[in-house]
């Protein structure tokens, strides 16, 4: 029997981006909060100082930081006809752990998504006509606009202290920045980082080209900078430990750089670490949180009261609480029925594997950051003529370099053997003058009938609950898109004079052991109508008012771009509407 | 939930975690050092995991995965097997926090490796089935004793996967093999493998040196610094009297 905690306001469930985010926003608010997180509190000083943060083997190759497999997995297949097997060790992507979530270990590449990308299903049927789109398909308009989201993406930018060029403010198109955006209010709060040789001389190859290309908007500090709460940040060193590490140099915004050190000064927040959100506690109605149950780390269950659950953990632990939950109802695509599990995407990403003359050449690929690149946007979104394509969607595309660490980062050109003197030689000669992008091709994935989660019938966690199974596999539309986009990545590297180009397409089937990105998007997907979304347009639950669900988990369908941006404007923007409308009248905001 | 599953799950955490409590943060940040935050460092001496047979097998075949030529120590020399000898003896040789639960029902490629064994048991059969096999078709000879162009033969046929072993998967054990022993040529030295940072000078890496604001703007130069590790370079650190 769980032992009961006394009543708070709000209890918020995972303390990463949103969690962090909205704990401060509704700590500003006057309202006791609380914060159950997973894994153990992180500090910058004690837990990752630069003298040994930069361990390869330890982060990348071991996962410190993340979560464990042991702890829970999920099961994995192609199709409903296949069998489901445990993602035993990770591989495709790489679920967060402890506090500060995946803003620990991001890259910090901070991206807007399109204004056209909020009102997709709008937008291209208008353009190319409703036949246009495979007929299994599922995607949707978002319910909010870019425009409204606007000033939540400067707020969250300002927070960060984000370098950048911007492209478009007001309307005014911008020399150096990426002329495809939405407007903005205002400028970047900081420049754009320095470029190293490689990208500076793929920006010149893409100018040279016809393209627009612009820096990569980054969280890692250009120059020294204080936030609006108050936080400081130090400069960027470009040691190339930020993807999947921790900077020890708080020089990567992170909730540990810019929101945890006020927030923790808040005299009506409390956060509990260690502790595991088990299940969303409701009423006998079915209509009403009452709060929720976890475990903490010596196996005691814990019952925590409150007036106002906010779910903030990774994309699919959101929708295995509200699946185990029994809140909202499950998505079944045989009946194309139920809103829990649907919608679920990934990503589409590929890279261009670059040679050049090492007598001519030295790129020093060590000199980097995670979020430090060009890019350009001409073939992202809707941004060109799909019609003599045959697909929609696309993604940005750029040499953005995050590191030469030689466990990961030694190139060899294609036809070299795996192993043995000749491979030694090719490592050799080709570390200091090869290019293999971080990020290359950052191709959207938009969502499918039968792409979804539900509850695996076989496989259990340490609790005993069953694990999350994905159902997931690449349609001929992001075949044919990233074929396109990687074509076309290509082309800018033969530019910049590689003496040898190797194309690393993305393929069918999906592959669950080949790292991608951690972009998990769908399965929670917010909308404006309740039998086909999961969340209203303020990520209010439909069935649940007193539920609010944050996080990459509302996507309708996954953009071109890394989602935190998108993820941290949507918290702003939820955070607003909780502050101005719901709690004036604590109930359902959206009469569907 | 029932009190067995509490008891397994206490256990489970005392194991593999290094906070072991749950803490309530109010007004005030733990700033106590995370207890198991810093590394640990590798120390010469005796095998820790491997036999001596076991050893002598792996610092040939480390040899031949990674050989080595005039400028450059190979795999034996750089201490890959003194890498994989900890490396199986730690964590990552027990599978900790792998999900290991059953059943293992063999997939498809793309669902990812399900087999049961632990990688310690992977290297512990392989090694003993390739003693095996070498000795029944080299005349009596273990892979160590073998030329090296026959060790090269031997480990072709394990890649290609025309030499296949009994009690476990030959190819797999390959593959670990292709993973294990360039990471201990290329991780930082306090894991035992690239000793005297040989991976890194090979290829100009500098290891950790952190602060790279004085040379990001110095296109196409190559950067001149030797390489520092995690504990730092003997010839920065005073020897004892």
């Amino acid at each position: 029997m769980a032992r009961k905690l006394p009543r708070k306001d709000v209890v918020i469930v995972g303390l990463g981006w949103t969690g962090s985010i909205m704990a401060y926003e509704l700590a500003d608010a006057g309202l006791d909060l609380i914060a159950i997180e997973r894994g153990p509190w992180r500090n910058t000083a004690t837990d990752y100082p630069p003298g040994y943060a930069a361990d390869e083997l330890r982060y990348r190759i071991r996962h410190e930081l993340f979560l464990s497999p042991s702890q829970t997995t999920f099961t994995f297949r192609h199709k409903m006809s296949e069998a489901a097997l445990p993602i035993r060790s990770w591989g495709a992507f790489m679920p967060p752990n402890g506090v500060g979530g995946g803003g620990v270990h991001w890259n910090a590449e901070t991206w807007r998504f399109l204004p056209s990308d909020f009102v997709l299903k709008t937008h291209l049927t208008e353009r190319y006509g409703v036949n246009f789109l495979p007929e299994d398909m599922t995607i949707q308009d978002w319910g909010v606009t870019y425009d409204e989201l606007e000033p939540h993406y400067d707020k969250f930018e300002y927070l960060c202290g984000t370098s950048g060029q911007a492209g478009n403010i007001k309307g005014t198109i911008m020399d150096g920045g990426n002329p495809f955006e939405g407007p903005r209010a205002r400028a970047y709060p900081n420049p754009p980082q320095d470029q190293p040789f490689g990208h500076a001389l793929f920006g010149k190859a893409a100018r040279d080209l016809g393209y627009k290309p612009f820096p990569q908007p980054s969280g890692n500090m250009s120059r020294p900078y204080q936030n609006p709460l108050g936080v400081r940040l130090g400069p960027c060193t470009y040691c190339g430990f930020c993807e999947w590490f921790g900077c020890g140099n708080y020089s990567k915004a992170s909730p540990q750089t810019t929101v945890l050190p006020a927030l923790v000064r808040k005299p009506n927040f409390t956060a509990r670490d260690n502790s595991e959100v088990t299940r969303i506690n409701v009423d006998s109605s079915g209509k009403r949180a009452t709060g929720v149950t976890f475990v903490d780390a010596a196996g005691d269950e814990w019952e925590q009261p409150a007036d106002l659950v906010v779910l903030s953990a990774y994309t699919i632990f959101n929708v295995q609480l509200l699946l185990l939950s029994g809140i909202g109802k499950a998505y079944d695509p045989a009946a194309n029925t139920g809103v829990i599990g649907r919608n679920f995407t990934h990503q589409t990403t590929s890279d261009v594997v670059s040679f050049f003359d090492p007598a001519k050449f030295v790129f020093n690929p060590f000199i980097a950051s995670g979020a430090i690149g060009m890019c350009i946007d001409e073939f992202n979104g809707d941004n060109f003529d799909h019609g003599p394509h045959g697909f929609v969607g696309g993604g940005y595309m750029g040499h953005v370099q995050t590191n030469g660490r030689p466990i990961e980062t030694t190139p060899v050109p294609p036809g070299t053997p795996l192993w043995g003197a000749a491979w030694k030689k090719a490592v050799k000669e080709n570390y200091q003058s090869a290019i293999k992008p971080g990020t290359g091709v950052h191709g959207s994935m938009y969502s499918y009938r039968d792409v979804y989660v539900d509850l695996d019938p076989a496989y259990k966690d340490r609790f005993n609950r069953p694990l999350v199974r994905i159902t997931m596999d690449f349609h001929d539309n992001e075949i044919k898109q990233n074929k396109f986009l990687t074509d076309k990545f290509a082309e800018i590297f033969q530019a910049m004079g590689a003496k040898q180009v190797h194309k690393e397409y993305r393929k069918a089937p999906y592959d669950i052991t080949k790292y991608q990105t951690t972009h998990l998007c769908g399965g929670a997907i917010m909308g404006s109508d309740p039998t086909t979304s999961a969340l209203n347009r303020f990520l209010q639950s439909w069935d649940v008012p007193n539920l609010f669900v944050l996080g990459a988990s509302a996507f309708p369908q996954n953009a071109g771009y890394n989602p935190t941006g998108t993820v941290a404007a949507l918290a702003y923007w939820t955070a607003d509407a909780i502050r101005s409308k719901y709690l004036k009248n604590p109930g359902q905001l959206i009469n569907a | 939930m029932q009190r067995r599953t509490f008891l397994t799950l206490a256990a489970w955490l005392v194991g593999t975690t290094s906070l072991t409590r749950a803490t309530v943060i109010h007004n005030r940040v733990p700033w106590a050092p995370h207890p198991n935050s810093a590394p640990e460092m590798v120390r010469p001496g005796p095998w820790q995991f491997f036999t001596l047979d076991e050893a002598r097998a792996m610092e040939a075949i480390v040899d031949r995965i990674i050989p080595p030529d005039p400028e450059t120590p190979g795999g034996k020399i750089a201490g890959c097997a003194v890498f994989i000898d900890r490396q199986l003896k730690g964590p990552y040789g027990s599978n900790q926090g792998h999900y290991t639960l059953g059943p293992h029902t063999k997939g498809t490629q793309e669902q990812g490796p399900q087999s049961a064994l632990t990688h310690a048991e992977l290297y512990r059969n392989a090694l003993a089935a390739l003693d095996k096999h070498c000795k029944s078709t080299q005349a009596g000879k273990s892979f160590a004793e073998l030329e090296a162009a026959a060790q090269d033969d031997v480990l072709r046929k394990l890649e290609s996967g025309e030499v296949k072993f009994e009690t476990v998967d030959a190819k797999g054990f390959f593959s670990a093999l292709l993973k294990d022993v360039p990471e201990g040529f290329f991780a930082d030295p306090i894991h035992g493998g690239n000793i005297d940072m040989v991976g890194w000078k090979m290829i100009g890496f500098p290891g950790i040196r952190y602060d790279y604001r004085d040379w990001v703007n110095r296109h196409n130069e190559r950067y001149p610094h030797p390489p520092v590790s995690i504990a730092g370079r003997a010839d920065w650190t005073p020897a004892k009297s």
